[in-house]
This record gives structure tokens, sequence and C-alpha cells, in this order.
């Protein structure tokens, strides 16, 4: 096994016995990068000479033993919708094509305190917008298992860099299912914590009511020990809370036995494909073996869910993308006037799925629509967290599939935004209720393509998901396959 | 017909805050362009605001001075539109939830006291500076302004005259003033106002149609602009034309408010919560917590000056109709109690001189001619018998020109008022050897005379004897 397939853990156990040095281990990222990136194009941005250079800084710490940070010299990639001081951030738009911030994300500085080194910023959908990496104003990104298939989205960059050894772990962003859905695409493990749990400061908003930053790790362990690092209040996020980090790392182990985990029958419905029902039946009955009491549960709001969420998250997506207008920074036209500046400027920056977006969100808050639409997706969104509230009075945590389907093939749905959409669906509902939710792999499909089985949680109990998701993790061997032993 | 006015005003009130109201950046004004930005306030990507809690404690003071209703569960919300100083496309302020509600203040109006009654007052960042026509055909973006905290105070449309619009935006601003949230300057824009104004004919409880007028920077401007329309108004309908709802701007120069596009009224700035801040949830411990440290408002002090000074209305109420003015009175006090001529000297010669100099709108009391303690002083000299009234007139006018404290001029001036019988007895003396004749008509009866005499000593002491010596000196030496 080359180092660049390490997981989090593992490389940093290497690098403190001596076995490598952050320089060989970042050295052999960048060269697995060199090597299959060309095909997977999971990078927007490769940072080679900072990344050597916060190498070098990282072993010069590691000799004098000054840091316990698990973290210290280990290469990690970023979706491009967090800013890095100095380095170019775009949000994979052309509104933002040579962007270089000012100054770093509040989780890029905890990184980087913490002594990771960032290789590099990964390919997105434009703004976070799409579930399948190809909605980039750059290229789009291929999935490591199938070339011809899409990573899914939005970090569908970070999902690919992950699954291809192309960083050791990596942080994405989940709106409505941006970092479990590619997850599951690629067979990672992909964690979106509690809203608040993790500081939204520096990453470019897409929906704020329901952006939350997450890791997005080769297994589970590495997924604690990368939540504990850039979880926590900030000063700078009014939405972030204050509440003590537990110690996730050291809370995987204890098993399932007693816990009451939740199967929402709405979640088993027409439309999904059979292997991932199975795979999850499987996964299901493999953990209620290891003594887990298997609930039946009613989340009866959840089939408004999509509709509830294309609603809020277009209505503050329109409403933050307004600061891109070709004023201070990014894309400016050439126009007469300052009404045609504006107009030209976002008409040449944002592509076809932010546009439909903003217009969406645009008209959904316009006057006289308000009510009917933007009000009325709040109440119904306050309903479906109710359902989980009620669901969590008798369960501990809810296992449903994390998508319907496996990755589909590039170009597929493009044409038909609303059967993209539809990808989101067991993801979304999280999102609007601000719970923590994990995917991890489960199974294989008969074409070889990973599923992905998500846990979700009660708020701001990741640790209770992260247990579930290592008990099952450490009884089968879905983890440890690797993109190349596909046959 | 008779047509009468309905008159309601916006008031933007800026607050005295150190920092912006979502970011650590300073508020001074006039700063370099674009000095006092950050990340946060020039709407970068990624940027998230935090509300400073100083801004909230200040909305509620001003709430609480004025009767407000304070939200327990107020919200913050996103106005949407596109402007070059508006840098993140929206202007974070309140909407469906102000923080304060329901309020009034009560204004004087012709010897009368008359209630006003306030909508709102709610939160909000200002936006930033565009300049033009100073760098070729472009136009430069100042951001020192965006994010800087703002108050903006509705009234309901109960007011009838300019009079009265003006005399409410003096009361408002003696209370924002004197809770210290707002320094009331409105040369600088940190107190400023839209007013809108409406007519219909007398004795109708419809609503005419409302114009906004834009850009009033004084109280004068805001006193010719609400009449002009007033006048504009009732003779279109007089001629039997229609208003259109319009915003229109104050022309300084030619008087008149002239048209503003009429596309700004049909904007639709969707507003929506903030997504980015959480509901501002203000607890009972909170609100009685600034409601015990309420300062002495306007209306108690014009109160207290009556009572504790024994001062007339008039002056009371000029002397509190600023804060910098009563304290000044205060300060003047403290140096030398007697506050009635204190307070006689203030409304009289200082405010004269104030309105010469152009000093009377600033408010830099550290720009006034006259420390209050001096002024103190100078008052504290005519008690003490060492100068006459009319000498204090002579050192108040040394003082604006050489600055110099008031004893300090009458010692090298030698204004000293001279009582020593002998002194004035030898000039005394001198002037009845000079005027014989006029002494032999006092004899015979010519009773006016006196005063011509003691003039004539008055004059020959240069006018510093003791006029009440040289009366009792004079009268015994004619006997």
């Amino acid at each position: 096994m080359t180092l660049a397939a390490l997981t989090l853990h593992a490389a940093s156990d290497t690098l403190r016995r001596r076995e490598c040095s952050s320089v060989e281990l970042t050295e052999a990222v960048l060269a697995r990068i060199a090597a299959s990136d060309e095909n997977i194009r999971a990078y927007l941005t490769v940072d080679r000479q900072g990344a050597r250079d916060q190498a070098r800084q990282a072993d010069k710490l590691l000799s004098e033993n000054k840091s316990d940070s698990p973290l210290l010299g280990v290469p990690l990639a970023l979706k491009d919708n967090f800013l890095t001081r100095g380095l170019k951030t775009t949000c994979a738009s052309k509104i933002l094509g040579d962007f270089v911030p000012p100054y770093d994300a509040t989780t890029v500085a905890k990184l980087r305190n913490a002594g990771a080194v960032i290789v590099g910023k990964t390919n997105l959908d434009e703004f976070a917008m799409g579930s399948s990496a190809e909605n980039s104003a750059f290229h789009p990104t291929r999935n490591p298992w199938d070339g011809a298939r899409v990573p899914g989205g939005s970090s569908g960059g970070s999902a690919a860099a992950v699954a291809a050894d192309e960083c050791i772990a990596a942080l994405g962003t989940d709106t409505g299912g941006s970092i479990r859905q590619p997850a599951a695409c690629c067979g990672i493990v992909g964690l979106k914590p509690s809203y608040g749990r993790v500081s939204r400061y520096g990453i470019i908003a897409f929906a704020s009511s329901m952006d939350q930053v997450g890791p997005m790790t080769k297994d589970v362990r590495d997924s604690a020990l990368l939540l504990e690092a850039i979880a926590g209040h900030d000063p700078a996020d009014a939405t972030s809370v204050q509440r003590p980090v537990p110690k996730y790392s050291e809370a995987l182990t204890g098993g399932v036995k007693g816990l009451r985990l939740g199967v929402p029958r709405e979640y088993f419905v027409a439309g999904m494909a059979p292997e991932v029902e199975q795979a999850v039946r499987r996964a299901i009955a493999e953990l209620e073996k290891q003594g887990a009491r298997i609930e039946d549960i009613s989340l009866p709001h959840t089939s408004y869910a999509v509709a509830v969420y294309y609603i809020i998250a277009t209505a503050e997506a329109s409403s933050n993308l307004a600061r891109y207008d070709g004023m201070r920074y990014g894309h400016r036209a050439e126009a007469a006037d300052l009404n045609d500046t504006y107009m030209l400027s976002r008409e040449e920056g944002f592509g076809a799925e932010v546009k439909r977006r903003i217009m969406l969100g645009t008209y959904a808050l316009s006057a006289g629509y308000y009510e009917a639409y933007y009000l009325k997706a709040q109440r119904v969104r306050a309903l479906i967290k109710r359902d989980f509230d009620q669901a969590f009075a008798s369960c501990d945590a809810i296992v449903t599939p994390t998508m319907p389907t496996t990755a589909f093939k590039i170009g597929e749905k493009t044409q038909d935004p609303l059967q993209m959409y539809l990808s989101d669906i067991y993801t979304i509902s999280v999102n609007l209720a601000g719970l923590p939710a994990i995917s991890l792999p489960c199974g294989f499909d008969k074409a070889g393509l990973p599923i992905g089985l998500q846990i979700i949680g009660k708020p701001f109990d990741e640790a209770t998901i992260l247990r579930v998701a290592y008990a099952y993790e450490q009884a089968t061997e879905c983890h440890t396959m690797k993109p190349e032993d596909r046959g | 017909m008779n047509y009468e006015p309905v008159i309601g005003l916006e008031v933007h009130a800026q607050l005295l805050t150190d920092s912006k109201i979502f970011c650590g950046c300073s508020t001074r004004f006039g700063a370099e362009p674009n000095a006092n930005t950050c990340p946060v306030c020039i709407g970068l990507p990624g940027v998230l605001p935090v509300l400073n809690r100083k801004v909230v404690e200040f909305a509620l003071r001003a709430g609480l001075a004025t009767h407000c209703e304070i939200t327990r569960a107020s919200r913050l919300a996103r106005k949407n539109y596109f402007y070059p100083d508006l840098p993140k496309g929206y202007q974070i302020s309140q909407y469906e939830l102000p923080i304060c509600e329901h309020g009034y203040i009560d204004i004087e109006v012709s010897g009368a006291t008359k209630r006003v009654r306030l909508t709102r007052i709610h939160m909000e960042e200002d936006a930033g500076k565009n300049i033009h026509d100073q760098h070729g055909d472009s136009s430069l973006v100042d951001l020192n302004r965006a994010g800087v905290p703002l108050l903006e105070i509705v009234s309901e449309p109960d007011l009838r005259s300019a009079d009265e619009a003006v005399s409410y935006l003096k009361t408002l601003r003696a209370i924002v003033q004197f809770l210290g949230v707002c320094d009331g300057n409105m040369e600088e824009g940190s107190f400023r106002c839209d007013a809108n104004v409406s007519v219909r004919p007398a004795g109708s409880d419809r609503l005419g149609t409302k114009i906004e007028i834009k850009n009033l920077n004084s109280f004068k401007a805001i006193e010719k602009a609400i009449a002009f329309e007033i006048e504009r108004q009732s003779d279109v309908l007089s001629g039997g034309g229609q208003l259109v709802q319009e915003t229109r701007l104050w022309d300084e120069h030619r008087e008149e408010t002239r048209s503003m596009r009429s596309k700004e009224s049909a904007h639709d700035y969707r507003y929506f919560p903030d997504p980015d801040l959480l509901p501002l949830v203000i607890n009972a411990d909170w609100i009685a917590e600034v409601r015990a440290g309420l300062p002495e408002l306007p209306a108690a002090r014009k109160a207290r000056f009556m009572q504790g000074y024994q001062l007339p209305a008039y002056e009371a109420e000029l002397l509190t109709s600023r804060k910098d003015i009563a304290d000044y009175f205060e300060e003047a006090v403290t140096a030398h109690a007697n506050a009635k001529a204190v307070a006689n000297w203030i409304v009289g010669d200082l405010f004269r001189v104030l309105k010469e100099q152009k000093l009377d709108e600033e408010f830099y009391i550290d720009r006034w001619p006259v420390a209050a303690e001096r002024l103190g002083e100078l008052v504290r000299l005519i008690d003490q018998g060492k100068i006459s009234g009319k000498i204090a007139k002579t050192v108040f006018a040394e003082m604006l020109s050489s600055g110099k404290s008031p004893q300090q001029i009458v010692s090298d001036k030698g204004l000293e008022q001279v009582s020593d019988r002998s002194s004035i007895e030898i000039e005394i003396d001198r002037v009845l050897a000079a005027n014989g004749k006029q002494v032999e008509q006092y004899k015979s009866g010519n009773d006016k005379i006196f005063g011509y005499l003691v003039g004539q000593v008055m004059k020959a002491t240069g006018g510093k004897a003791n006029p009440q010596t040289v009366n009792n000196l004079l009268r015994a030496k004619l006997q």
C-alpha cells in the first residue's frame, strides 16, 4: 500500500513513529495527484509549493514533539468554497475565477493551527449547487470507481480525491446532502454535523440556514478526528453554538447493543434502486445482529422536503449571491451603465444552474409570493423538524439509505434538473432539521459501484451516529475497498 | 378649499458606538476612504455578521425613553437591492419584528403639549458612499460608513405643520443626545430625516397621496421643504390636479422639492429574516437593567431646572434643547451659583455670539468661544461687586477675542469697580468744580441734572466707579 492510501489516523501514527516524514507523505499524495487527477479531475487548484512548505514546517514540529494534533503533517484537501488566504478560491464559478481571498475560513485556520498540510482546492458544483459535480464552470469531476459516472455533488471533488487517494482526507460542505451524497457515490465516509456545530465563517454561503462544514474521510475514525479538529463555537459566526466539543474519537467504541435505531417507512419507496434497498436492509440486519433494536418509525412530512428545500435554499441563495456584482472583486463585464454592468457581469459570471436557482429564490421572496412560498415553506420546515423530534422520542438514531441509486452517468441528468434534485431526497430533510448525519459505504451494486448507508442523529449527538457507524464499519469490509480493487 | 397637512417623519440616528454593527471596525467620522473596513463590512465572500451588543442596548435605551414596547424576540431582516455602495447586495435591517414599537414623545407646540406617536424604532446598518465626478467618468466608492449602526425612528402621521415637525425633531434629537446614543449632528449626517407629507381637505379623515422628501439635513431645510410641499400639494389639488405617490428631493439652492426617479417607488426589496443571525431574544432582566440606567431626559431636566434653579419655563426649555447646552449651563452654575444670571448670559449674549459665529447648529462645545467655568466666573465678578454689569459686557467681548479669563482681563485692563469713597470723592469734587453752572441749576430745583452729574463722575472714572457709591456721595455733597 502506498503512503497516499493511508487513513488519517494511520498516517498520523506513521508520522509519529517516524516511519515517514510529512514531506514524504505529501510527495506521495502529490505524486498520486499527478498520476490520476488528469482523469479524475478532482482538483481545481493544487498548491504544490504551499503543500511542500507546510510539510517541511510540520516535520519540524514533529521532530520537536511539540504538538499532539493528529492532523499534524497530514495532507488534506478543501472544497473550493473554503476561503484560503493567498490561495485562489473560485467556488467553481467564473464570477470568482481569479479571486484570491485575504483571509482564511475559521475551519481552515483551525486546520492550519493543527499543522495540517493543505494540498489544494477541490472541484464542486458551482456555488455548491448540484448533485453531480458537473455544474462546475471549469470541468466535471469523474467518479474514481467508474470514469463515466459522476462522483456526486456538490462536494464531488473532495469525495473523488479521498476515494482516489489524492489526499488523506478532505473537508466539504453540505446544504442538502452535498457531503453525504458524493460520499455515498464514491464509497467514502461523509459526515454532516449538526447546524451550528462547525463555524461557517469563511465558507462561501449557499443557503445560510442549512450550510454546514464536515469531514470526508476514508473511515469513520477519521471523521471523528477531523470533526474534533474543526468543531466548536466561533465568535465570528452568530449561528455557531456554545457547547463543549466531545472527544468524538474516544466515543467510537461501545457498539450498538441496546441502542434503538429507527427505520422510517417513508424512506423505502418506489424509485429507489433494488440493490440499494437490499444493501441498506442487510446493513440494518447487521446492526440488529449486533444488538440494536430496530424500530419502525414514521416521518410523515418527508414527501414535502424536496419542495421545501428548493424554496428556502434558493431564497437564501438569491440573496447570498447578490454580492457577486462585479463591483469589488471577481468578474466585471464592460457595459454602458451601472444597471448593464450588474446584469452583464452576472449573466457572464454565473452558470445555468446558479441562474436558475437565483431566479427561483427571487421569485419566492418577491412581493405577493412571499407568504405563499417562503413563509409556507418555513412552516412545513417546522413540521419536518417536529417529525424528527417525535421520532427521536422512541429511537436513538435513524438509519436510511443515503441515495436512492448509485452514481449516475455523466450527462445523464443534466438536462433534467428535477431528476437531479431527487438524488438528494434522503439527505435534504436532515439539513432542514439541522441534524447531524453520516454516510458510510454499505455495499456495492452489480456494477461494482458503492452504496451509502445514512445514520441520522439527534441534535448535537454526533457521538452516537459515529458510534453506530463505527460498529457497522468494523464488522464489514466495504470501507477497505479501493476503486482499483473493483473487479 | 382649506387643506390640512398630514406629516410623518422617518429619522435615521447614527449610534455613538465605537465599532460597527456587525464587525469590529471603527465608526470614526472623517477617516481616509475605506480605512475603516474589513472583510465583514465590505461583504467579501464567506463573511458573517455578528450583532454588536451595544447597538441593541442603545436601541433599548431609545425605546424605553420614548415609551415603546420592547419586542422580546425581534429579528434582523435583509433588504435586497443592488447599488455600488451596498457591498452585500442587501442591507441588514429590521422588518416585521422591529425591536421597539408603539411609543410616543410629547412635544411643545405654541405653549401646549402634543403627543406624537412612534410607530417603531429599528436597528440597521448604514450603506457606504458613492463619490461621483472625481475620477474621469467613473465613480468611486467609500465603504467607511458601510455597517455603521443606525436607529430608524418612525413616527405616525401625527404632525400637522412644518413647525410641529421641527419641534418634534428637536425634541427627539434632544432625547437621543441626552441618552448618549447619538450626537445629533445633522451636518455630518448622524441625525437625518425623511419626511412623508400629504394634504387632505380640512376635516377629512382620509389620507391624501403621500410624498416622501429625502435629503433633509438641517432644521431650516426641513421647515422650508415641508412648507413648500404643503403649498405645492394644496395648489395642485386646488387647481383640480392629481398627486402621484413619489419620492422628492429638497433642492437647497432653489428652495424647492423636485421629483426623483419614480422607478424608486416600485422597488421590491424582498425582505426576509437574515438566516445568518438568530432571532434576537431580549430578556426582562436586560430591559430592567437598561431602564434603571436611563439618564435624566430633557423633560425631566427642564422640570428640574425650573424647580431647582427657579428658572422660567422659556429659559429652561432653551437650556434643555440640547444636552451640550444643558451641561454647559450646569457647569457654569457649578462655578458660580447664580443660576438666573448664568441662564441670562447663555440665552442672551452667548447664544447671540454662537449664532454670529455659526456655531449654534454644531456640536463641538469645545469650539465654543467661552468655557462654562469662565462664564460662571464672569457672573461671580458682577455679584461680588468687582465689576458692573456694564463693564461685564466689555469683559465678555474681550474674553471672546483674547480667550483670557475674566479675572485676568479685569486686572490687565484695570477694570475693577472702584468703591473706595475717598478716590470717588476726589473725582466728584473735580466734576462739581468743573460744572458750576449745572450745580446751580440743580440747586434751583432741576432734579434731572443729578443724572447728568452722575454720568460725568462715571465717565471720569472710566465707568469703574460703583454707581451706588457715586450716588450716595454726590447726594451728600450737593446738600
